[in-house]
């Protein structure tokens, strides 16, 4: 068993490496579970392992990846001797067509062995799953398939049929993961899976850097926003009730102890002013932080009856109030960043950021949306394309609001560099990296008033 | 309680509950291991169900604590039956304060509640937490004392300590993140929609009558539906629904008019609604 023991500590260092705590208990319980199921059937030890080291469904992708290194299908390339490519095709259609998941793992094994092989001698300097789906193309597949599966049903006349493409995509999209995954296995065998685990796998789409992070990473973003909302929201209610407690008020500590003779039996606790704090968003809405912004966007309308009003701007180098299309949005997050592209006036001559344009015209008309309770985040990367910052914008604001944080999506290290004016609005207002969802929900519960 | 993860699949199937390989392996090691089954996932895909059909295999009783905004000790542990205490104190004028108190808080005074009730008796006991994630964290609190040690003290009455130690699961819809204390207690089980195999089988259990190429458009078309990122992707309960008014409109095939008139079984919000007819090529509604 201790070859075993390994794995099972070698799986658990690189889920930890990735961010996932797992204590001695949860290894002890692991090693337990290996035991009672043997380890005769992958897919049950696969499942037993995800129960006994996760707390949660966040890390399941991760951890798919994980595991297929360290207990891998098999060693070395697949035993049939791989066909060529267009007898690889004919086949993957012929699975495709019947959803044959069995199929297609091995077709994925054999289509890397055969096509994703790079160095002077095929595998001899690694395997490459980006490789193996460019000679493969099954993509090209789907009229094929699609013709195959209706020859087979009948023609397609039926309402379902409509539906068949999306399916088929699908099942396409599932064996580009199998792909991938045996590309990785193979490399490790090469490179040790630790190093493969710790560096060749995706991380959870919460630390993913929102600059760099691809549109699946972002759609998939978009559905963590109701859950992280409701997290947010619990804390909110939390530090809520905390401050509600409340100080001693001694005036009517001692007004009330009249009654008890002078001697202040009961002390009166401050009630809290039962008006809500107010949220004003600015949020730069250009190319290259739109990711940033859409997720803020749609968490700050999530969290919207926390508050007792929250206004959004959004800006390129105009600005405009974007609340209404926020509230409407609610139904079609993934539309969002369109439709605020499309429908408000963001661009004045030309489409690069310029903040300190936006920022003037911000103070200069809605500088009414912000008074004493206003708490105001400024989201964006602060690079103002060589423009005039118009630092007197940003004072103008600050003096104004209750607190102005900013959001800056860009590394700390990077503050500064080429156009970016972040160091001379940090000076100003509070600033602070945040560069992962994760960081935004750490953020947003400890900044977010209450 | 269970001989492998083959024999929970097929002893669970017997019960009407048909169970993944992941929801099979899960259940058998918690039972395996002793510790508490945490099963997260969203409303209707069964997990209050899973509880009932463990409890039913098991031969064990079912004992349920349902979590609400609210639930407090006195709802979850025990309580003190207070009239029925006032009346005995009234009945007993001429006692001691010494002898009547020693009376009142005695058994026949105490309603135990589902956590005190689970851990009582000698029989096997499925404890079912239901919807967690409704109470509010001091539940949690308890509820972690409990599963920790399997004892309750009550003051008046001193410890119990379970003989029997009863198969615990907790669900949670994810409405509040449970604290990382509470998860690190438990097994975790996340169930999600069903792979279509799976679905097809459950619908046929259910539904007998639907007919197997029916049975097979109503899978692909909610598979469709949950791809479409809705406010609220239909579950299996709504499958199982959908596939229940096919049958009461002896609906042969589907076509469009047909989903057209029967979408809100499956789809709750009107907007929904909307966005799936525009996407499966409905006329306007
Ligand atoms: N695997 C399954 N086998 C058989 N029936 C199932 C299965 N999954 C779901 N069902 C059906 O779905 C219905 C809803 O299940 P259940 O009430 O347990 O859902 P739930 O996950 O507890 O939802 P909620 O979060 O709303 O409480 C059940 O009545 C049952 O008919
Ligand atoms: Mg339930």
């Amino acid at each position: 068993m201790t070859a075993v023991a390994d794995r099972i500590t070698g799986l658990a260092g690189a889920l930890r490496a990735h961010g996932v705590r797992i204590g001695t208990g949860e290894t002890v319980d692991a090693a337990r579970a290996v035991e009672a199921l043997g380890l005769a059937d992958r897919e049950l030890l696969r499942e037993g392992l995800a129960a006994t080291l996760l707390h949660g469904p966040g890390q399941r992708a991760l951890f798919d990846s994980v595991f297929d290194l360290y207990f891998p299908r098999g060693v070395g390339g697949p035993r049939e001797t791989p066909g060529d490519r267009e007898d690889l095709r004919d086949r993957l259609a012929r699975a495709l067509a019947e959803d044959d998941r069995a199929l297609m793992g091995r077709l994925a094994a054999e289509a890397v062995d055969g096509l994703g092989g790079y160095g002077s001698s095929p595998g001899s300097d690694g395997w490459s799953a980006y490789q193996t789906l460019d000679r493969l193309r099954p993509q090209t597949l789907l009229a094929r398939v699609r013709a195959d599966v209706r020859g087979r049903d009948g023609n397609g006349a039926g309402f379902t049929d409509r539906l068949l493409d999306d399916e088929i995509r699908r099942r396409i999209e599932e064996f580009r993961r199998l792909v991938g995954a045996e590309a990785r296995r193979r490399v490790a065998e090469r490179r040790g899976r630790d190093e493969i685990a710790r560096r060749g796998v995706r991380p959870t789409a919460d630390r993913v850097d929102f600059l760099f992070a691809n549109r699946d990473q972002l759609a998939e973003l978009r559905r963590t926003v109701a859950p992280l909302a409701r997290k947010l929201a619990t804390r909110l209610a939390a530090r809520r009730r905390r401050a509600a407690r409340g100080t001693v008020d001694l005036r009517r500590t001692l007004r009330s102890s009249l009654s008890t003779g002078g001697v202040p039996m009961r002390p009166v606790l401050r009630r809290r002013r039962p008006v809500r704090p107010e949220l004003v968003l600015l949020c730069d809405v250009s190319g290259s932080v739109s990711g940033f912004s859409d997720f803020t966007m749609l968490l700050v309308q999530a969290l919207h009856d926390q508050f007792g009003k929250v206004r959004v701007f959004a800006f390129v180098n105009r600005l405009d109030e974007v609340t209404g299309l926020l509230d409407h949005g609610r139904a079609d997050p993934d539309g969002l960043g369109a439709r605020i592209r499309a429908e408000a006036t963001l661009t004045g001559w030309h489409g690069s950021s310029d903040y300190g344009v936006a920022l003037g015209e911000f103070a200069e008309r809605y500088g009414g949306a912000v008074g004493p309770r206003t708490t105001v985040f400024v989201l964006g990367d602060a690079r103002t394309n060589m423009s005039d910052p118009n630092l007197a914008a940003v004072r103008e604001v600050a003096r104004r609001a209750r607190r102005v944080y900013w959001l800056n999506p860009e590394p700390h290290a990077q503050w500064g560099t080429g156009d970016s004016a972040a160091p001379a609005y940090a000076d100003l207002v509070e600033m602070h990296e945040c560069r992962t969802a994760r960081q935004l929900g750490a953020l947003i519960a400890r900044l977010l008033p209450v | 309680m269970f001989t492998s993860v083959d024999d929970v699949s097929a002893r669970l199937a017997e019960t009407g509950y048909l169970a993944s390989p992941a929801v099979a392996t899960t259940v058998f090691l918690a039972a395996r291991l002793g510790k508490p089954l945490l099963v997260e996932g969203p409303a209707g895909v069964g997990k209050t169900e899973l509880a009932k059909a463990v409890a039913q295999v098991a031969a064990a009783r079912l004992v349920r604590l349902q979590c609400y905004e609210g639930v407090d000790e006195s709802r979850a542990l025990y309580e003190w039956n207070h009239a029925k205490q006032l009346l005995r104190i009234s009945a007993g004028r001429d006692e001691s304060w010494d002898e009547t108190r020693t009376d009142i808080f005695s058994e026949e005074f105490l309603l135990p509640r589902p956590l005190l009730t689970a851990i009582r008796g000698d029989e096997p006991t499925v404890l079912l937490v239901d919807e967690t994630d409704k109470a509010d964290i001091e539940m949690e609190g308890l509820l972690l004392e409990v599963l920790s040690d399997f004892q309750i003290t009550v003051p008046e009455l001193g410890t119990v300590t379970a003989t029997r130690r009863p198969f615990v699961v907790l669900t949670s819809n994810a409405g509040r993140e449970l604290s990382e204390a509470l998860r690190r207690r438990c097994l975790f089980l996340h169930i999600g929609f069903p792979e279509e195999e799976l679905e097809r089988r459950i619908v046929r259990l259910k539904v007998p009558g639907l007919g197997q190429a029916l049975t097979e458009s109503v899978v692909r078309v909610v598979g469709a539906l949950r791809a479409m990122d809705l406010r609220k992707a239909p579950s299996v309960a709504e499958t199982v629904d959908w596939a229940h008014t096919l049958l009461a409109l002896g609906a042969g095939t589907l076509d469009e008019t047909v989903v057209r008139d029967t979408l809100g079984v499956i789809l709750k919000h009107q907007d929904d609604i909307q966005k799936a007819a525009a996407k499966l090529d409905l006329d306007a509604l």
